[in-house]
């Protein structure tokens, strides 16, 4: 089994890891790192809970290989807050109702704080073509939307 | 209990959730979050391919001369049984296999990729048996036999398996006389359904980590709805004393039932027997947690029912074929719910049900939101829309005047307590606007509306108990101990809230002790059946009054006044009297002194208290019928208006309507947050989910194939309606509503759907393919 040595920012903070080859991005982050806030809920694309930004694109972190990411850019569910202060995205959903287990909304999280980096001011329709990768058994997604709308209005 | 007195300002109020910033910034524990270190082994199960066969060998040889291969169990290892009511299953198969995905051996290895290959390399001889898959065929005499020993398994007193046949549990009820009835009636629907098994989905999968030190003692780490029952069930199998066993249990990511009872978290604790030391962890992968573990249990149901020329109803039989799969320990308890409650929330003088839990060899049903309920509504309320039309009445009038009512004498001879399901119907009606039809907003489109209304019982052990502690810490706040789980619907909220509304302190100022840990928390029978804000927060009601009593008993002793004159409020105990005013801090762990400090009193305050229903009656065997078959009911209503594509078959949600009588919301938003997401759960199990079964072998096991509604498919607006008819004995009236905003909205989307279109199909799902192929058949399209 082949070993990397990579580097790369991970919520703004630089971080070096020795990886084998076939290690997920997902399994870096939670086992290796212990960086348990991304979620593992399919380990095949298809949930979305394990959702994190590579260079500011949200991707399903159990489809990249950790290697692939030497030099590049990370930020998961707890790089969001900063100095104690919640992302108004994380603000809104709590305000909004918008959380119940809990378990997707990580990931939740990070697809729509690209989503507003990418288009500050979406409609409706925009929020939720871009959280259709990320499933939710619980809140039946109407909160979530109406979080996601509100943190946009106040930015 | 005392709903005369005035509620305080925090019950009522919806204040944040309490776990809400852990789970926004990533902190949230969850069991697979727990770390092990380097000692840590990871389990594979071996799973049967065959749906019924009879093991002939089972070599782990090969396997176990894999390096890094710690430990291979099999059933010969564990001869006991499990199960929550019938104990029918072996944590590993002995003998037979009886589904596809049954759990054959157990391996430990020191990689989760070792641990995969080893399973690979145990051999495993079948005999192929004949397999049951239709439970209508199940029922019958011609049927292989699934558990010839049916006899010999333990059983509680209300379940009724049939020795020598494939039924693990006739529920019958047979009131008033409905072979005489049927010719008084002026109009009679007779109709059959089948309902497909559906999965939980929680976006967590199953995950158990379990270690057995030297000293025999076992500790279990679960995403667990029953900590308690899993310590109870699992002990008892390997045959350790209940308090040699550990659960603990952190937050789960999503239940629905799926968490509860014993299903997979028995295996590790199995394996670990046989590795001392080693913590063993299981986490089921999508694909298993599809159809290896609980799914919600098929279900063939058969209905007549009638009414007279002015619409009453007269008489319903009904008839169940529950598809309970290869074990049914949980299942019997489900078709026993589906039994008692088998006409649905209506007032029907004459009933025949035959409720039959029957043997497959599919996977195993287990418990999930509502259940039984779902099922049996979906067929009850189409039944009931029909009726209606059939004799000519407006739907709504026709609920009106048959649903049931306070003093109503229900179907199992139970006398109703006071319900507003009248109220949810005339609320829902008129958020829907029934009775007026828009025209469709396309020439290729149809408008129909739809209602359906929904009752369930919690359904359990007729003695199911809770209990709570509080305990007061050096700064004022108070620690609570509950051992009910926090599985998204809210419940460390809505009871701290009932905590501090009780003791008088702020709602901040309540924590909750977790992880839930059987160690040290109080008990708890299960996290289902909608019943935590009922009897837990009655046990949390109780415990906050104890501990209030200490605290004030205290001060009027250090005062030398009566306690009457005394109140806490705010975390300040004030006397009306002296005017005084003494802050919880410090006191309620020191005491206080006399003027003169020449002594103390109090000391460490903990409260306790506990709840336990004490009058659910037995139902007789043979007609169902007793005084008391259930602690309650909650009612609610449905509706739907939408569109319909007639080109494609695409429905389109334009509005969603439920209403539902908790009896006092303890926190409103949380309420209609459980009312938005059950229902939207009801509409992804109405529109596309279905596990697909062939030959036994699910076909569609990932999350591509099964699709559950996402953030697309939801509707636009969905109205969360409120009715609060108290409860005699919840606290301030509350009663649950977990599960009951799923149940009827597979029959209200179906209803709307004949409304639109004119057509009726055998079950859900309702795809887009379905209703065209429905709408050609009828000549609605060509």
């Amino acid at each position: 089994m082949a070993y990397h040595n990579i580097i790369f920012t991970l919520n703004g903070e630089a971080e070096a890891v020795v990886v084998p080859s076939h290690m997920t991005l997902l399994q870096m982050l939670r086992e290796e790192m212990v960086m348990t806030g991304t979620k593992n809920g399919c380990a095949a694309g298809e949930c979305g809970a394990c959702t994190v930004l590579l260079n500011g694109e949200p991707v399903n972190s159990c489809l990249v290989l950790a290697v692939e990411c030497d030099g590049q850019e990370l930020v998961t569910v707890e790089g969001l807050a900063h100095d104690s202060q919640l992302d108004p995205l994380q603000q809104a959903l709590v305000e909004a109702g918008g959380v119940q287990c809990g378990f997707c909304t990580p990931g939740v999280l990070i697809s729509a704080r690209a989503l507003l980096d990418r288009n500050p001011h979406p409609t409706e329709a925009d929020v939720r073509a871009a959280l259709v990768g990320n499933l939710c058994r619980c809140t039946g997604y109407v909160r979530i939307v109406d979080g996601v709308l509100a943190a946009a209005e106040r930015a | 209990m005392e709903t005369t007195e005035k509620t305080p300002d925090l019950i009522g109020q919806s204040v944040d959730r309490l776990d809400v910033h852990e789970k926004v910034t990533g902190a949230a524990v969850f069991t697979d979050d727990l770390q092990f270190g380097r000692k840590l082994l990871h389990a594979r199960i071996k799973r049967s391919p065959h749906p019924h066969a009879l093991i002939k060998s089972i070599d782990i040889s090969r396997a176990l001369a894999l390096p890094g291969v710690k430990a291979i169990v099999t059933g010969e290892d564990f001869p006991e049984h499990i199960g929550l009511y019938l104990k029918d299953k072996h944590i590993f198969a002995r003998e037979r296999v009886r589904f596809v995905g049954e759990p054959v051996a157990g391996v430990a290895a020191i990689t989760e990729e070792l641990a995969e290959q080893a399973v690979e390399l145990i051999d495993v001889e079948y005999q192929l048996l004949e397999p049951v898959f239709d439970p209508e065929f199940g029922a019958s005499p011609e049927a292989p036999l699934i558990h010839p020993d049916l006899e010999n398994y333990e059983v509680p007193n209300f379940i009724f398996p049939q020795a020598g046949t494939n039924i693990a549990n006739h529920f019958k009820i047979r009131k008033g006389d409905t072979e005489r009835t049927w010719e008084r009636c002026a109009a009679i629907v007779e109709r059959k359904f089948h309902i497909p098994h559906i999965q939980h989905v929680p976006i967590e999968p199953h995950v158990a980590i379990a270690k057995v030190e030297q000293t025999g003692k076992v500790t279990l780490w679960a995403a667990s709805q029953s900590p308690f029952a899993q310590r109870n069930l699992i002990a008892k199998t390997l045959g350790i004393s209940q308090s040699d066993m550990r659960v603990i249990a952190p937050l789960v990511g999503g239940g629905f039932g799926c968490k509860a009872g014993v299903t997979m978290e028995a295996m590790p604790v199995a394996i670990a027997t046989k590795v001392p030391g080693y913590p063993v962890k299981l986490r089921l992968t999508r694909e298993e947690e599809f159809y290896t573990n609980f799914v919600r249990q098929g279900l063939v149901i058969k209905i007549k029912v009638g009414c007279d020329a002015d619409g009453k109803l007269l008489a319903m039989e009904n008839t169940m074929y529950w598809d309970g799969g290869a074990s049914t320990e949980y299942g019997v308890n489900i078709t026993r719910a589906g039994g008692y409650s088998s006409t649905g929330p209506y007032d029907i003088p004459n009933v025949k049900t035959d409720s039959l839990c029957v043997y497959t060899n599919h996977p195993i049903g287990g418990a999930y939101r509502g259940f039984g309920m779902s099922e049996l509504h979906t067929a009850v309320d189409q039944c009931m829309d029909e009726l209606a039309e059939t004799i000519g009445m407006d739907k709504v009038a026709f609920h009106k005047l048959n649903c049931v009512r306070g003093g109503d004498i229900l179907v199992t001879g139970m006398t109703l307590h006071p319900v507003g399901l009248e109220e949810c119907i005339d609320k829902v009606a008129k958020a829907i606007d029934w009775g007026q039809k828009p025209p469709a907003s396309a020439p290729n489109k149809r408008r129909g509306k739809g209602i359906a209304l929904a009752w369930k019982a919690p359904a359990m052990p007729p003695n199911a108990g809770s209990s709570a502690w509080i305990e007061l810490n050096e700064d004022g706040t108070a620690t609570l101990g509950i051992g009910g789980q926090e599985i998204g619907q809210g419940t460390f909220t809505a009871v701290a809230q009932i905590a501090a509304a009780t003791l008088g302190v702020p709602y901040e100022s309540i924590r909750i002790a977790g992880p839930l840990d059987t160690q040290y928390s109080p008990y708890e029978w299960q996290t289902v059946a909608s019943r935590l804000t009922w009897s837990m927060g009655n046990a949390v009601r109780a415990a906050a009054s104890d501990t209030r009593r200490q605290i004030l008993e205290t001060v009027a002793d250090a005062w030398d006044e009566d306690v009457a004159n005394l109140d806490i409020v705010n975390g300040v105990v004030i006397s009306y009297k002296s005017e005084e005013e003494q802050p919880l801090k410090e006191m309620v762990i020191y005491g206080l002194p006399n003027e003169d400090f020449t002594e103390w009193t109090g000391g460490p305050i903990v409260g306790r208290g506990m709840f336990m229903p004490t009058y659910v009656t037995g139902l007789d065997a043979e007609t169902g019928q007793g005084d008391r078959a259930v602690v309650h009911y909650t009612v609610g209503a449905q509706a739907f208006d939408i569109e319909i594509d007639i080109e494609t078959g695409k429905i389109e949600i334009l509005k969603g309507v439920a209403a539902f009588d908790v009896g006092k919301a303890i926190n409103p938003e949380l309420v209609k947050a459980q009312i938005e997401g059950g229902f939207v759960q009801g509409l992804s199990s109405a529109v596309f989910e279905e596990i697909q079964l062939k030959e036994g072998v699910m076909q569609n096991p990932s999350f591509v194939d099964y699709r559950i509604a996402t953030s697309a498919d939801t509707p636009r607006e969905i109205e969360s309606i409120i009715v609060e008819v108290p409860q005699d004995d919840g606290p301030w009236g509350a009663r649950g509503v977990g599960e009951h905003p799923m149940i009827p909205a597979v029959a209200a989307l179906a209803n709307a759907i004949y409304d639109a279109v004119g057509v009726r199909m055998e079950g859900p799902p309702f795809s887009a393919e379905k209703i065209y192929l429905a709408m050609l058949d009828a000549g609605i399209v060509s």
